[in-house]
C-alpha cells in the first residue's frame, strides 16, 4: 500500500484531472449553450447547435457529478466546507444544471415558438451561470474565504453570496466565461457546417483573444494583490488529517512563490496563455480537431495554474488561516484513499474507452438537412 | 430554537427533493428494463411492432429520465450544501459508494442514453440493443450503490470513530458492500421500480385497449408488463425491506413503531392489523391483532422476541449513560491528544458515543445532564409512531394489490381475453398512481423511521446540518418547490401529449 502522504498527493492530482476533465468535456457543451441564442437564428439552426451536444452532454455532465462524489469520498472536509460555505452560489448552479436536462429534452417536443425560445434561453442560462459561478469560486479560493473550525471541526462561515462577488473574483468568473465560450465555439466549428460553422470560427477567434487578455490581466492582478497563505508549522504530510493541527498565516504574494522556486512551473500558466493565441491564429484552418485539442490544453493550463499556485492549499481561510484546508489535512483516511484510487484506476479507463467509442459513432457534422429529415427523433 | 428551525428546514428540503426525485427513479428502473426486453424481442424476431414498442415507450422513458437526472444532481450535492457536518463526519465511508456510483453507473447511463435515442441509424440492431441494455444496467447499478450508501446510514458497519480526525473512518469495504440491510434494500427497491414500470406500461396500454386504439401494440405491451410485473410484485412483497430490520437497535425500534408495539410481547408476537397509535399516552387504541404474524415477518422464526418501544427506550437510556464517558474522553483528547487514559476510555465506550450526542439537543454539557434530560433524549429515539404505522399498512396493502392485479391480468392474457376484460382494464388504468404512492410511503417508513438518527447510533440528525442561516435554507426550499412544480407540470403535459399521439401503427408481422 502506498504511504499516506503519497496518496494525498495522488488524490490532489486526481482532483485536478477530474476538474480539468469536467471543464474540457462539459465545458464545450456549456459553451455551446452560452452561444446558442447568438450563433443560431432560425429554429433549424438552433436545433443544429442543440443536436451537436444533445447526445453527449449528459455523459459530459457526469464529470461534474463524479467530481462531487470523488471530493466527498477523498476530500470530505473540502466537500463539506465548500458546498455549504458557498451555499446560495451552489443553489444557483444547481438551478442552472437542473434546467439543462429538461431543456434539451423538452424544447423540441412542442412546436410553439415561445416555448422553444424560452428553453433556448434556459440552455443559455444553464451554460452561463455555472461557468460564471465556478470562475467566481476560483477567484475566491485565491483570495481566501472567511471561515474557521471549532474543536469538533464544526465550521463557521462569515460570508454571504454577495461577499463572493468581489471585483477580483468576478473578473475570474469572466475568464471562465471567455474560456468556455471559446471552447464551445471551437467545438461548434468542428461539428457544424455552412453558416453556423462560419460564425463559430469567427466567434472562436474573438473569444480566444478575450480569454488570453483576461487571463493575462488576472495573472497581473494576482501578482499585485498580495493574496496568499503560508503554512508555518504542524502540517505533517503523513499525519491523520485534522485542519486544526497546523498553523498558517497570510503571506503576501505566497501564490507566486512556487513559480519563483521552480521556474519550469511557468509552463502551466504559459499553456493557458499560448493556447488561446493559437486558437485565434488557427481558427480559420480546416484542422478543427487540432484546434479543439489546443483549446482543451489551454483549459488544462488555466485550471492547472490554480493548483500550481495554491498547493498545498485547497480552501484557504482568510479569517483564520490555521483553519485552512490543505492537501495534508483535508483528505479521507489512508484506506479510503487507497480503495478509491483502485476504483478510479479500474473504471476511468473503461469510461474513457466507451466514451471514445460513442464519439466515434456520432462523428461528423450535424447539418440542417439532417435536422429537417429527423424532426421527430432529434433534440 | 433557531437551531431547531434550521434543522427542520433542512430536513424538509431533503424530504421534498428526495420524494420528488423518487417520482422519476422507479419508473426509470422499471421502464429501462422493460424497453430492453422489448428490444431484445425485436432483435430476435425482427418484427417491426417490437421496434415501435421500444421506440414509443422509449420516448416516454426519455422525458421521465431527463427529470430523474435533473432532480438527481440536487441529491448528489445536497449532502455537502445542507449536511456539511454529516459529510465531514462520515464522508470517509459514505462518499465511497457515491463516487463509485458515478464511475460505474452514471457514466454508463449518461454516455449511452444519447445513443439510445439518436443511434438507431448509426448502429447495427445488435449494437443498439447492447446500448439499451447498458442504459438499463447503468440505472440499476446506480440504485445498487446509492442503496449501499443508504443502508450504511441504517446499519453503519465496517467503520470506527477516530478522535484525531473527529470523524468515522472506514475499516472494511466488504462490510459496507455486503451489509445485509443493503442487500434487502436493493432487491426490494429495484423490485418496486419494476412494479412501477410494469403498472405504467399496463395502465397506458389498458387505456388504448379501452379506447380500441393501437390494439395489437397495446396487447403486446400489456402482456410484457403483466409477466414482468407479476414477478416483480411477488418479489417486492416477499423480499420486503423489513427483513433487515431485526439487525440493529434502531431497526428494532422501527419495527416496534411500524407495529405500534409499546411493550415487548412473548414470541411469536401478533401483527396489529388495525389500531390508533397514540404518542401522548404511549399506547395503541382499538387494536385488532392477528396472532403470530409479526413474529414471523420480523424474525422469520416463532421463538424470537420482538422488543417493544418501552424496552428499547430503556436500552437507549443505558446506552446514553454508557456514552457519557466516551463524550468526556473525546473532549479531553481534542485538547490533549497524548492523553492515553482518555484514549482508552473513548475506545471502551466508542459504540455509545452517538447516544451521548443525543443529549446535545438539551445541553452543551452532556456530562452534567439531569436524569430528566436523559429520559427525554432516550424517548427521542422513538420516531412518530402513527404515520409510520399507517404508511406501512397502506404500502403493504398496495403491494398485495399489485400481485392481485398482475395475477388477474396474467390469467386474462393467458386466455387471450385482455381485450374483452373492460373491468380489468379500467382497474389497471386507475391503478396508475399507486406504485408511486407505495414507493414514497416505503421511503417514508425507512427514513422517517430512522429518526432521530442521521447515521443510526452514530450521529443524530440535528447535529448533522450545515451551519448556515436558516433563511438561506428557507429561500432554497421555496425555490425548489416552485421550480420543481413548474417542471412537473411540463413533464406531465409532455407525457400526456405523447400518450395521446400514441404509437405509429405498424403491421404486426
Amino acid at each position: 500500500m502506498l504511504d499516506f502522504a503519497t496518496l494525498k498527493v495522488i488524490w490532489w492530482l486526481l482532483l485536478g484531472i477530474l476538474l480539468i476533465g469536467f471543464a474540457i468535456m462539459d465545458g464545450f457543451d456549456l459553451g455551446a449553450g452560452i452561444l446558442l441564442p447568438f450563433i443560431a437564428r432560425t429554429d433549424t439552426e438552433r436545433r443544429v447547435v442543440i443536436n451537436t451536444i444533445g447526445p453527449v452532454w449528459e455523459g459530459n455532465q457526469v464529470w461534474l457529478i463524479l467530481g462531487g462524489g470523488a471530493i466527498f469520498a477523498a476530500w470530505p472536509a473540502l466537500y463539506a466546507a465548500s458546498f455549504s460555505g458557498f451555499y446560495l452560489a451552489m443553489m444557483l448552479v444547481l438551478a442552472a444544471l437542473i434546467l439543462r436536462p429538461v431543456a434539451f429534452k423538452f424544447r423540441s417536443k412542442l412546436s410553439n415558438a415561445r416555448w422553444r425560445a424560452s428553453w433556448d434561453w434556459a440552455l443559455f442560462a444553464g451554460g452561463a451561470v455555472p461557468t460564471l459561478v465556478f470562475g467566481v469560486a476560483m477567484g475566491n479560493l485565491l483570495r481566501g474565504v472567511p471561515f474557521s473550525y471549532d474543536d469538533e471541526l464544526r465550521a463557521t462561515y462569515a460570508f454571504g453570496l454577495f461577499d463572493l462577488l468581489n471585483p477580483f473574483s468576478v473578473f475570474c468568473g469572466l475568464v471562465s466565461v471567455a474560456m468556455l465560450t471559446t471552447h464551445g465555439a471551437v467545438y461548434l466549428a468542428m461539428k457544424t457546417d455552412g453558416v453556423i460553422a462560419a460564425r463559430a470560427r469567427h466567434i472562436s477567434k474573438l473569444a480566444a483573444l478575450i480569454w488570453f487578455a483576461l487571463f493575462a490581466l488576472a495573472g497581473l492582478w494576482l501578482s499585485q494583490s498580495g493574496y496568499g497563505l503560508e503554512i508555518q508549522h504542524g502540517a505533517l504530510a503523513g499525519a491523520s488529517p485534522d485542519p486544526r493541527a497546523k498553523s498558517a498565516v497570510l503571506s503576501s504574494g505566497a501564490w507566486l512563490v512556487h513559480y519563483a522556486r521552480w521556474p519550469v512551473l511557468m509552463l502551466v500558466p504559459g499553456l493557458g496563455l499560448l493556447a488561446p493565441l493559437l486558437v485565434a491564429a488557427w481558427s480559420g484552418t480546416q484542422r478543427r480537431l487540432v484546434v479543439f485539442v489546443i483549446s482543451s490544453l489551454g483549459i488544462a493550463g488555466v485550471i492547472g495554474s490554480m493548483g500550481a499556485s495554491l498547493f498545498p492549499f485547497l480552501l484557504p481561510s482568510s479569517s483564520d488561516p490555521s483553519s485552512s484546508l490543505t492537501v495534508w489535512d483535508a483528505s479521507s483516511s489512508q484506506r479510503t484513499l487507497g480503495i478509491m484510487l483502485v476504483a478510479v484506476a479500474i473504471f476511468l479507463p473503461i469510461v474513457l474507452a466507451y466514451t471514445a467509442w460513442v464519439y466515434r459513432v456520432l462523428r461528423g457534422p450535424v447539418t440542417s438537412a439532417y435536422i429537417e429529415a429527423n424532426t421527430d427523433s432529434s433534440y | 430554537m433557531s437551531l431547531m428551525s434550521l434543522v427542520d428546514l433542512s430536513r424538509l428540503q431533503f424530504a421534498v427533493t428526495a420524494i420528488y426525485h423518487f417520482l422519476f427513479v422507479p419508473l426509470t428502473l422499471g421502464l429501462s428494463i422493460l424497453i430492453a426486453i422489448m428490444e431484445s424481442v425485436y432483435v430476435m424476431t425482427g418484427r417491426a411492432i417490437w421496434r415501435e414498442m421500444t421506440r414509443f415507450w422509449g420516448v416516454l422513458f426519455g422525458i421521465n429520465f431527463a427529470m430523474g437526472v435533473a432532480t438527481g444532481i440536487t441529491m448528489e450535492f445536497q449532502f455537502g450544501t445542507n449536511w456539511a457536518y454529516y459529510s465531514h463526519y462520515v464522508g470517509d465511508i459514505f462518499g465511497v459508494p457515491l463516487a463509485i456510483e458515478g464511475l460505474m453507473a452514471f457514466f454508463l447511463e449518461g454516455t449511452f442514453i444519447g445513443l439510445f435515442f439518436l443511434g438507431w441509424d448509426r448502429l447495427t440492431r445488435l449494437q443498439h440493443l447492447i446500448v439499451t441494455w447498458l442504459v438499463a444496467i447503468g440505472s440499476n447499478l446506480s440504485a445498487l450503490w446509492i442503496l449501499i450508501a443508504n443502508a450504511w446510514m441504517q446499519n453503519p458497519t465496517g467503520a470506527h470513530f477516530n478522535p484525531d480526525t473527529m470523524r468515522m473512518e472506514l475499516d472494511s469495504l466488504s462490510a459496507v458492500f455486503f451489509n445485509p440491510v443493503a442487500q434487502s434494500k436493493f432487491v426490494h427497491t429495484v423490485s418496486a421500480g419494476y412494479v412501477t414500470g410494469a403498472v405504467f406500461v399496463l395502465a397506458i396500454s389498458a387505456w388504448y385497449l379501452l379506447k380500441g386504439r393501437h390494439v395489437e401494440f397495446a396487447q403486446r405491451s400489456a402482456t410484457v408488463a403483466i409477466s414482468f410485473g407479476l414477478a416483480a410484485s411477488l418479489s417486492v412483497v416477499v423480499l420486503g425491506d423489513e427483513s433487515g430490520y431485526t439487525l440493529t437497535e434502531h431497526q428494532k425500534m422501527k419495527i416496534a413503531a411500524i407495529e405500534s408495539l409499546w411493550h415487548t410481547e412473548p414470541a411469536p408476537a401478533g401483527f396489529t392489523l388495525f389500531g390508533l397509535p397514540d404518542m401522548a399516552s404511549r399506547s395503541t387504541h382499538a387494536q385488532l391483532q392477528i396472532p403470530w404474524l409479526l413474529g414471523l415477518i420480523a424474525t422469520r422464526s416463532i421463538d424470537t422476541e420482538v422488543p417493544g418501544i418501552f424496552e428499547l427506550v430503556d436500552r437507549a437510556k443505558t446506552r446514553i449513560q454508557d456514552g457519557l464517558p466516551a463524550y468526556d474522553a473525546l473532549h479531553t483528547l481534542r485538547k490533549h491528544p497524548e492523553d492515553e487514559e482518555a484514549r482508552r476510555v473513548l475506545t471502551a465506550h466508542a459504540d455509545d458515543l452517538g447516544y451521548a450526542l443525543l443529549l446535545r439537543r438539551y445541553t452543551n454539557e452532556p456530562a452534567s445532564a439531569t436524569p430528566a434530560q436523559i429520559e427525554r433524549a432516550a424517548w427521542d429515539t422513538v420516531p412518530s409512531v402513527a404515520p409510520i404505522f399507517w404508511s406501512f399498512r397502506v404500502m403493504v396493502a398496495l403491494g398485495f394489490g399489485f400481485i392481485a392485479l398482475f395475477a388477474v391480468g396474467f390469467y386474462q392474457a393467458a386466455r387471450r381475453q385482455l381485450v374483452h376484460s373492460p373491468q380489468f382494464l379500467r382497474v389497471a388504468l386507475w391503478m396508475l398512481p399507486t406504485p408511486w404512492i407505495a414507493a414514497e410511503l416505503g421511503w417514508f417508513v425507512a427514513e422517517h423511521g430512522r429518526q432521530p438518527w442521521a447515521i443510526e447510533g452514530v450521529l443524530p440528525t440535528f447535529l448533522a446540518v450545515s451551519p448556515i442561516p436558516a433563511a438561506n435554507v428557507a429561500l432554497s426550499l421555496l425555490g425548489f418547490v416552485v421550480f420543481y412544480s413548474v417542471l412537473a407540470v411540463f413533464d406531465v403535459m409532455l407525457l400526456r401529449k405523447y400518450i395521446l399521439i400514441g404509437p405509429r401503427d405498424t403491421a404486426a408481422n
